[in-house]
């Protein structure tokens, strides 16, 4: 199958990446921890902008840059330094933002995805370091707004802009690229994307005869394909109609599923960016192979091994490795039982458990679903138990071994199940003259008794070809 | 050549509000501070590095360690405008 591309689709995508796991913000010693915490307790001259104070630069936040920029095979530059890039808007107390300019800190790389005809590769433009502005919240609605209240403990967190070539070609694989982009940020260790704001999206976009939109505020992966959907359709109907599409920055309404104009080309603004006289510049290229070797497995390289390792297929350890946890709970799960087996229930079963209930892995304990697997491999639980054993866990807790005997799950031996069928096939002359008559409806009807009769224990397909066996 | 419409563009980008009867006097007086930096493009600077920093040092770093921040009431004691722990400002969209 091939993609055509008909459109003549082409997005990029600037991703603004919140280096959340480091102790501090970018340059000051503020702890990065403020998510539940007190408006303005996590602030300092620096991050506040106070005068006469001075920015140093986080080792650890320009080495987690340079360890994302070698995860998505990007180049490190020689020599970089940060620039001011100036505009007046209050999240940003200095009246500036420092951020990276003509030499980020790591460029030209490329990520492979799953494409709309097979892989895909996406080129990385450029990564670059730079401080999140403050949070601006707006009192009263936005067009009676009584005053806006800032909140500067977000400013300063060091973040990383990863910018795409405009080389995705559709909606559903903006959406993919961002969910390998955090699987990967994730493997790195260097963010954690359950916390607010750690993962901001712009989108780049244009048709084949059109000029470049971009869409501004998408907060989720969802939301970006959403965004991307609505502004396909819009911009393909103003094309159709003759009309031009103005390069313009465009706002994605959330809550409506539309994108609005925020302002044309020529409000853009001018940010005069120029060297920051504060910072001097960085040279740590040299750092380059003992950040190498720090590099964790990233999931690709995990994917081949589980495959090879336990001789699972594709699909299973493509699931398994989208979310680490997922992926290190399973290897523990496989050490000790049939890892076919286990991958079948942790990544058919179990994920989409815990994804219907909104939950983590970590509502799981390995020993619980090691004594399941081991109960299936026994023959010991139907699979139907097994499925309700997985979810007695999730929703109330206590043990595997608990639940099978409390819920009275342990498979009836076949002579019960002979003798239950038996009786009912004694008590029901007319359902099996119904099916010998033609009802199908009927057998399934029979195998149902059975089940009450053995309080679903028995193995549904089993009693069905027992009596199908014994009626025809 | 800096017009009449630079001067505008620019008190507006640097949020500084000017009389627009003034426009044209700030026009030139720009221009002629221009021309006196233009003296410096007589020089061949092609062979020359960019200075990004006039210091000669490289990778001032610090290492990942918290360091005590403001108190709520240190952080906002000389704003004048405050609510509920936060600096307030006048509306802005």
């Amino acid at each position: 199958m091939s993609y055509s591309n008909t459109d003549g689709i082409m997005i990029g995508l600037e991703i603004h990446v919140q280096l959340n796991r480091l102790k501090t913000k970018m340059f000051c010693g503020c702890s990065t921890q403020y998510h539940s915490s007190p408006p303005n307790t996590h602030v300092c001259p620096v991050c506040l902008g106070l005068p006469g104070a001075l920015p140093v630069i986080n080792q650890k936040a320009v080495e987690s840059a340079m360890k994302v920029g070698l995860a998505l095979n990007c180049e490190i530059v020689e020599q970089t330094q940060f620039h001011r890039k100036n505009y007046y808007y209050p999240d940003l107390p200095k009246g500036y933002q420092v951020s990276q300019f003509d030499y980020p800190i790591v460029s030209n790389g490329k990520v492979a995805i799953e494409g709309e005809d097979g892989e895909l590769v996406i080129r990385i433009r450029r990564a670059h370091m730079e401080e999140d502005p403050g949070k601006l919240i707006h009192m009263g609605s936005i067009d009676k707004s009584k005053g806006t209240l800032i909140d500067y403990n977000r400013s300063g967190m060091a973040l990383l802009e990863i910018v795409t070539e405009p080389d995705i070609r559709s909606p559903k694989e903006a959406r993919r690229f961002l969910d390998k982009l955090r699987n990967i940020l994730e493997y790195l260790d260097v963010f954690d994307s359950d916390l607010e704001g750690a993962m901001r999206v712009d989108a780049n976009i244009s048709l084949q005869g059109g000029d470049r939109t971009e869409i501004k505020n998408i907060s989720s992966h969802k939301g970006a394909e959403r965004a991307l959907l609505y502004e396909i359709m819009r911009q393909k109907n103003l094309l159709r109609r003759g009309e031009i599409v103005t390069m313009e920055t465009r706002h994605f309404d959330e809550a409506r599923g539309v994108t609005t104009s925020m302002r044309s080309k020529e409000e853009e603004h001018d940010y005069r960016y120029f060297p920051e006289p504060d910072l001097v510049p960085l040279r740590v290229k040299d750092r380059t192979e003992k950040l190498l070797q720090e590099l964790p497995e990233l999931p690709d390289a995990k994917k081949e091994r589980l495959i090879s390792q336990y001789s699972i297929s594709d699909m299973h350890a493509k699931a398994l490795v989208s979310n680490l946890k997922i992926a290190n709970f399973y290897e523990e799960v496989a050490s000790e039982v049939n890892p076919k087996v286990a991958a079948t229930w942790i990544a058919d079963v179990l994920k989409g458990e815990l994804n219907y209930r909104d939950l983590t892995i970590d509502a799981c304990k390995v020993e619980d679903i090691v004594q399941l697997v081991t109960m299936i491999m026994e023959n010991k639980i139907t699979d139907r138990s097994a499925v309700e054993v997985i979810r007695t866990l999730l929703d109330s807790g206590g043990n595997c071994m608990e639940i099978v005997e409390k819920k009275g799950l342990v498979k009836v031996e076949d002579n019960v199940v002979e003798q239950a069928v038996d009786d009912v096939l004694g008590e029901n002359k007319n359902a099996i003259n119904d099916y010998l008559n033609g009802k199908e409806q009927s057998l399934n009807f029979l195998v149902g008794q059975v089940m009450k009769k053995t309080r679903g224990r028995a193995d549904p397909m089993i009693v069905r070809d027992i009596i199908a066996n014994r009626i025809k | 050549m800096i017009t009449e419409e630079d001067v505008e563009r620019i008190s507006w980008l640097a949020r500084i509000e000017i009389d627009s009867s003034k426009s044209k006097e700030y026009a030139e007086q720009l221009n002629s501070i221009l021309d006196y930096f233009q003296q410096l493009e007589e020089l061949d600077t092609s062979d020359i590095e960019p200075t990004y920093h006039v210091d000669d040092l490289v990778n001032v770093l610090r290492s990942d360690d918290i360091k005590p921040s403001f108190t709520q009431e240190e952080a906002l004691e000389n704003c004048e405008n405050k609510k509920d722990g936060y600096f307030k400002v006048p509306g802005i969209m």
